[in-house]
């Protein structure tokens, strides 16, 4: 199966490990990978912050690079970013020139996790991970992407990982893209609130499917000085892979269909 | 127009929320009890998503055919006795009810809970009235009125910034001895309202649902002070917003069944009534009933892309899920509408010069936009505000609006973006240092602490958090990926 890696702007710009974990991953379970470099992002800074008519050109050059590759899949390693691929077939539902294309895109495209285990209905991916961790459960992903399930499954199979589960997980870490950035003041506070959560659980480790959020969360713990180790999904379920441990479950029926 | 609560710019507002660590921690304690109240008492409902969709239809239904409804149950009201005026603006509204409680000689008015009078200022005009007392009988909006009239800060709890004690502090200036129990507190309350209710003879609600085959008005609280309200003084006024109509019984019936849990986490509030103006037969009711139906702006609404603020019941649920509202609570958005409907309804019903900060402070989570009852599209609409401040008025002229031009430039040109990839890292070098810090696995390639004189918008980062230095050009993703499938190929030839 041929699988084009959507690696958004975040992972090609700070998180190498991430994208090549993924790969990894993903060629275990035998999907041929692709990685078109005319890619670049999938316009959520500019549209979220208002700038549509900017955004056109944004989407149409992803769009393009992702269906350079006639491939059967699209993953990529982030919740929100996935999502907004989804979202372009409504986005781009009165463009006469991509309408088309954007509707491809958004039905072939899965976020990594959600792939793993609804597509190649992977339960263990084999890994191991000796540590105690907890996940942050990012909002578009759960509540846009309507992926709920995934990261859980996959995680508690992983061995020796113990997951302890995050107070107040509904509440987003104050990341929101541009939002991070244009309303420093109240975005702190929403972060702090997060590294307060996950300190309290005393996990080692905090994990996500998404990296944005994470880059977020541990900015905040670095400038408090306080000890954390970030690990994307993709990195927890590549590590210490026994491929024996490997198992997957019977195909989901439609009824655990994501609707969001 | 007097939906704003404050003068002050909006991040002195922020600012201030801050500090108030009562507010944040009443908010923050209120918010965790309703994530668990509310969504248990769906979860009894069941079906909850198909209950939203049949929200959003019968919401969407009345927008669509608003002028024919509001006919209709204006002529319902006049059939029953009563009487109906239409006010424009706010100005228009409380004019109308200030002139009716001179006329009637009105001595002493009743008020149950309503945000369309507070948005229509009516208790500072009806204050200025001579000889004539004004009490709010709702208990949150009692304390607000005895705290020198302060201003609501949640749209379903009025004075939920404000702890026990402090209630306690304000009840003592009028007599109350009590210790800071709630149920202590909400008792003298009680006896006290209750010896004002028996003499008035003026008396003003809102309106939760207005029934238009009927013209009934349909009010639900749990003090039963909007009944007494009703019932007992001869003169009633109904202040509604002109959107707040249903068709019949049966879609308030519906409604009631979602407003009561969305709002408090409840099957049903303890009160739920359906009247109107006393007919023949019955024993209680007013005997002069008028209905006050308000634009103000929500016209504004009709048409464009904000329609669906329209739908709104007034729950208050996106209040309650909001990570914003958590820590900036309704000080902050500086609207008597706060949190993410207030973040929509306050720029269509007052403009973008007063509340154009208020869409972009969101960081579009979507817990707004998954728990509305009636389905309004939170989220987006605070992106389509955005888009008409952005793209439509071009109202940005600060050094944001060209760095996010470059941003737009730079994420659509791939030969830019790869030389970016190609030069971040050297780049990002003065501003970098080596060690990790207290984080593993996230400063592999360094730390950037501070990004010093730039502009705010890309100063904002770095202001509280650190940042990841990229990686070097031969150390990032699409350069593992190149050699990752070189060596691929290679293995494949061996």
């Amino acid at each position: 199966m041929k699988v084009v890696i959507f690696s958004t702007c975040i992972v090609d710009l700070f998180f190498p490990n991430v994208g090549a974990a993924m790969t990894e991953v993903l060629e275990r379970f035998g999907c041929e990978t692709f990685m078109p470099v005319k890619q670049i992002c999938c316009g959520q800074p500019t549209y979220n912050s208002g700038y549509v008519k900017a955004s056109q050109k944004v989407f149409r050059n992803e769009i393009d690079a992702l269906l350079s590759v006639d491939a059967d899949y699209i993953v990529g390693p982030a919740g929100s970013c996935v999502n907004m691929l989804r979202e372009y077939r409504i986005l781009l539902k009165d463009d006469p020139e991509y309408a088309e294309k954007a509707k491809q895109v958004a039905d072939k495209t899965y976020e990594f996790s959600q792939f793993l285990y609804r597509v190649l209905n992977v339960i263990d991916a084999g890994a191991e991970l000796d540590a105690k961790a907890t996940y942050h459960r990012s909002c578009h992903m759960t509540r846009l992407l309507g992926e709920r399930t995934a990261p859980f499954k996959l995680l508690d199979h992983v061995k020796d990982l113990q997951m302890e589960p995050l107070p107040h997980i509904e509440n987003c870490c104050g990341f929101g893209g541009m939002f991070s950035a244009k309303e420093p003041e109240i975005s702190k506070q929403m972060v702090d609130e997060k590294v307060d959560d996950v300190l309290s659980t005393g996990a080692q480790v905090l994990i996500s499917a998404d990296p944005s959020c994470l880059m977020n969360i541990a900015g905040r713990f670095s400038r408090r000085n306080e000890k954390i180790k970030i690990m994307h999904i993709a990195e927890v379920l590549n590590h210490n892979v026994n491929p024996e441990r490997i198992k997957f479950h019977e195909p989901l029926g439609v009824e655990q269909e994501v609707r969001p | 127009m007097t939906i704003s609560t404050s003068d002050k710019p909006f991040l002195e507002r922020v600012k201030e929320s801050e500090q108030d660590k009562f507010m944040q921690a009443s908010v923050a304690k209120s918010q965790d009890a309703q994530w668990d109240k509310r969504e248990a008492s769906r979860k009894e409902l069941g079906n909850w998503p198909q209950w939203r969709d049949l929200g959003e239809q019968i919401r969407q239904h009345v927008i669509k055919y608003l002028p024919d409804y509001l006919e209709e149950f204006s002529d319902n009201i006049e059939k029953r006795g009563g009487h109906v005026y239409f006010a424009k603006t706010d100005k228009e509204a409380a004019a109308y009810i200030t002139n009716l409680a001179k006329e009637k000689q009105a001595h002493k008015i009743v008020k149950s809970k309503s945000m369309v009078t507070t948005e229509i200022n009516l208790d500072k005009e009806l204050l200025k009235i001579p000889g004539t007392q004004l009490m709010e009988t709702d208990l949150a909006e009692f304390i607000l009125q005895e705290d020198d009239w302060a201003e609501p800060t949640h749209i379903v709890f009025p004075a939920l910034a404000k702890n026990r004690d402090q209630v306690k502090e304000i009840f003592d200036k009028l007599g109350y001895e009590g210790d800071n129990d709630p149920e202590h507190l909400a008792r003298f309350a009680r006896e006290y309202l209750r010896r004002y209710f028996l003499q008035a003879d003026f008396g003003i609600t809102g309106c939760n649902f207005a029934i238009a085959d009927s013209g009934l008005i349909n009010l639900v609280t749990n003090e039963g002070n909007a009944d007494l309200t009703m019932a007992i003084p001869k003169t009633q006024v109904v202040v509604m917003g002109m959107e707040r109509i249903v068709p019949s019984l049966k879609e308030a019936e519906t409604l009631d069944n979602m407003l009561s849990r969305s709002a408090v986490g409840q099957k049903l509030t303890s009160y739920c009534s359906f009247s109107g103006k006393q007919v023949e037969g019955e024993a209680d009711g007013p005997e002069d009933f008028h209905v006050v139906i308000v634009d103000n702006g929500r016209s504004n609404a009709l048409g464009t892309p904000f329609e669906p603020v329209l739908q709104c019941i007034r729950c208050g649920a996106c209040l309650n899920v909001c990570p914003v509202y958590r820590h900036i609570g309704g000080h902050g958005y500086g609207s008597i509408y706060p949190g993410p409907i207030g973040a929509v309804l306050s720029p269509v019903l007052d403009g973008y010069e007063k509340f154009g900060d208020l869409p972009f402070a969101s960081s579009l989570c979507a817990a707004c936009t998954e728990t509305c009852p009636v389905r309004i599209p939170l989220h987006r609409l605070l992106i389509k505000h955005r888009e008409v401040m952005m793209d439509k008025l071009k109202m940005d002229h600060s050094f944001s609006d060209k760095i996010m031009k470059m941003v737009g430039v730079g994420t659509s040109a791939p030969v830019l973006f790869n030389m970016a990839l190609d030069m971040d890292h050297p780049m990002m070098g003065v501003l970098s240092t080596k060690d990790q810090g207290s984080v593993e696995n996230e400063y592999n390639s360094g730390r950037i602490k501070q990004t010093g004189m730039m502009p705010k918008l890309a100063r904002g980062w770095t202001d509280v958090r650190d940042l990841p230095r990229p990686p070097k050009k031969n150390e990032n993703f699409r350069h593992w990926f190149k050699q990752h499938k070189a060596a691929l190929e290679a293995q494949k030839h061996d």
